[in-house]
């Protein structure tokens, strides 16, 4: 039974990073159809705001940098996916293959990049003092880094179903998700509308990164380590489902939390793969499927 | 990735037919009689990851290796010439590490190369070096178990830092339940084979043992697993970026050194900086030198390493390994007169050099180094204070033949 509660509490807590790392994506890849391997990168450019606002600020003042770092870090990662989408994307809509090559090689720009100023080894970013340590609750800990990244991610999901359901901005971005061309006649200016999907996507990447450094290393490669899992999130919810990543999250976390304990941690995550491949078979539109209304797919 | 391993396995299933030693010195030789010597210069290689995810490590290795370069250049160079370094990237990949050993030897003639960190990319490096009689000098600590005849290893093998390690848990810790926590590679799986073998003998108990794939960043389920077993001590051979996200969970989870230390042993100086002082402060490593080692010697290397590289560096283990090997391959030559890898290879035999860590000698048989072992103690400040010691520098036995508990192995 402790132990059961012990993963139970470390699958809510993985999934809630997995869906942090995806909520993006859901966006630029659900939505879009872009499949841009640069959203990792864009998570690093979070994980270092929050590096550079602290070493900027002096430790004194890390509970105010940490805080600044969450919506700095939103405008930053935003604003390097606006110059991405103008750049890059805009020139590309409809091939996904090549956003993917051509995304790819921007990752590896940035990485070297971020390599360049920051220099190779990983930084040290240290937690604001509220977040050290953790609370036991009947026999399970739960620290605090886990626990706040649980309430963030809530937080920005809760916001994220508010924008899309009750903004006309948000209405604009369905409409033109669900059909383009009647969303364009209807007087939706819909490039402007990709370009601020594509901010709010890399935003929210940023975000991310400011709280993952909680749990894990900032450096170059830090985006590597999520930009796969995030592709799974959104595959597994089916495209541009905030609900859909949301149960696709919570499988994922469960079934690497519990698979992992009773076996090894490389052998759950093939398992957990072997998972995803079997479901896609029976269900390849994901978990949640967008209903169209209009004659082209 | 998938391919680096497959090539490194091909590289491993290779070794072991090439370790009966370099008899046939010189004939056949695809690399010219004295490679590297041009002119007024003499080239050698630097084959280090600048970019993926090793170049946390390796680029500071690389530039400890330049200084060196530098270093000796300045007070006049080796044989009248001056060293030109050729730089290379293995780009974290063992079949990059492969491919550009190959391109230092054969089109840029280096009289040697300094280079590589992962045993997955020293695997691969070797059958290049032993097919073309060159010389490969590799700064990073390692399991064990290889002794090529082309290959000088300047970092510890098993019996000069693990088994130190475990001994210091066992006298000083009195550890009699160990956890074993690691990396999903060759180094981890092997250097464990040997620890277990080692607690066997020693009446150590391992309770656990897990691996995780390099770059792992999610340790709440291994975090809960040490704590349902309430090991004395951990024994942690993790790699790379793993050790951020596993000392900071372990920290976060509310295990504190005085409940369960963690020895590491792929932990130094530089990957300190990245993890955050406060978050190791009061685990335990073993390595054969610290920043803070005492002596003229290291503090003329820590002082000209900071006023190259910046006053926030740090020097570590391996970074002072990759800056001594370049000036015992620099005195083998002098010795030698020339850069022919058999010569220099004669003439290194025995051959001592006043390091920073102390003074060291190279193995007339196997190519390593005798180093001092140092157990040390993580400061809150990132340095590391050393608590135990070999006292005098340890003969390296790659092959463990002087432990009868290694039988088998």
């Amino acid at each position: 039974m402790q132990v059961f509660l012990n993963q139970l509490v470390v699958g809510l807590s993985i999934a809630s990073i997995l869906l942090l790392v995806a909520l993006g994506l859901t966006f630029t890849f659900g939505q879009m159809n872009v499949i841009n391997m640069a959203h990792g990168e864009f998570i690093m450019a979070g994980a270092y705001t929050t590096y550079v606002l602290q070493t900027a600020l002096g430790t004194g003042l890390i509970t105010l940098s940490f805080g600044l770092a969450l919506p700095i870090a939103f405008l930053i990662a935003g604003t390097m996916g606006l110059i991405l989408e103008f750049t890059i994307i805009r020139r590309l809509y409809g091939r996904p293959l090549d956003t993917l090559l051509a995304t790819w090689g921007v990752s590896l720009m940035l990485q070297q990049l971020a390599r360049d100023i920051f220099g190779a080894p990983n930084v040290d970013v240290t937690a604001p003092s509220f977040l050290d340590g953790g609370v036991t609750v009947a026999g399970v800990t739960l620290s605090h880094p886990r626990l706040f990244i649980i309430g963030a991610v809530t937080l920005v999901v809760v916001a994220v179903a508010v924008y899309l359901q009750r903004t006309p901005a948000g209405r604009r971005m369905r409409a033109v998700m669900q059909n383009r061309p009647l969303a364009a006649v209807s007087g939706v200016r819909t490039t402007r509308v990709d370009r601020t999907t594509f901010f709010i996507g890399s935003g929210l990447a940023g975000i991310a990164g400011v709280a993952i450094t909680l749990l894990g290393p900032v450096g170059p490669t830090l985006g590597l380590g999520y930009i796969i899992d995030a592709f799974l999130v959104v595959i597994v919810g089916g495209l541009g489902q905030l609900r859909g990543a949301i149960f696709a999250a919570l499988l994922l976390g469960m079934a690497n939390s519990f698979i992992e304990y009773s076996t090894s941690t490389s052998i759950a995550k093939a398992a957990v793969f072997l998972l995803i491949v079997l479901f896609l078979q029976v269900r390849p539109q994901g978990m949640i499927v967008q209903q169209r209304r209009g004659l082209a797919s | 990735m998938i391919a680096g391993f497959a090539v490194a396995a091909i590289a491993v299933a290779g070794c072991g037919s090439s370790d009966s030693g370099g008899g046939d010195a010189g004939s056949g030789s695809t690399t010219s009689a004295e490679p590297g010597v041009s002119g007024k210069t003499i080239k050698v290689g630097v084959l280090h990851s600048l970019s993926g995810t090793m170049a946390i490590s390796e680029v500071s290795v690389k530039d400890a290796e330049t200084l060196a370069i530098e270093e000796i250049n300045k007070s006049g160079g080796v044989l009248g010439k001056k060293l030109e370094p050729v730089v290379e990237d293995g780009a974290s990949e063992p079949a990059t590490f492969a491919e550009k050993a190959q391109k230092l030897i054969s089109t840029d003639d280096v009289a040697a190369v300094f280079g590589g960190w992962t045993s997955a990319s020293r695997k691969a490096m070797l059958p290049v070096f032993e097919r073309n009689k060159a010389l490969l000098y590799y700064p990073a600590q390692y399991e064990g178990l290889e002794s090529s005849p082309y290959i000088f290893y300047s970092g510890a093998t098993t019996n000069q830092q693990i088994i130190p390690g475990l001994e210091y848990l066992k006298d000083k810790v009195k550890v009699a339940k160990l956890y074993l926590v690691g990396s999903d590679y060759v180094f981890p799986r092997t250097a464990n084979k040997e620890i277990k073998a080692w607690a066997k003998a020693n009446g150590m108990q391992i309770v656990g043992e897990d691996y995780t794939p390099l770059g792992h960043t999610e340790y709440a389920t291994q975090i809960n697993k040490i704590k349902s077993v309430k090991p004395d001590a951990v024994f942690n051979t993790l790699n790379g970026d793993s050790n951020v996200a596993f000392f900071k969970q372990l920290k976060d989870a509310g295990i504190a050194p005085k409940d369960i230390p963690v020895m590491s042993v792929s932990v130094a100086e530089e990957e300190v900086r990245g993890i955050g002082a406060k978050n190791l402060a009061g685990h335990l490593v073993a390595w054969n030198y610290y920043q803070t080692t005492p002596g003229a010697k290291n503090k003329r290397f820590v002082a000209a390493y900071k006023k190259k590289f910046g006053s926030d560096r740090v020097t570590a283990d391996p970074i002072e390994a990759g800056y001594v090997q370049v000036y015992l391959w620099a005195e083998s030559v002098k010795k030698a007169g020339s850069t022919n890898p058999e010569k220099v290879k004669a003439a290194a035999k025995g051959l001592t050099f006043d390091a920073p860590e102390g003074t060291v000698t190279v193995d007339a048989e196997n190519q390593h180094i005798s180093k001092t072992a140092r157990i040390g103690l993580i400061q809150g400040d990132g340095q590391i204070k050393e608590v135990g010691s070999s006292g005098k520098p340890v003969a390296p036995d790659p092959y463990l033949k002087s432990y009868p508990w290694a039988k088998g192995l």
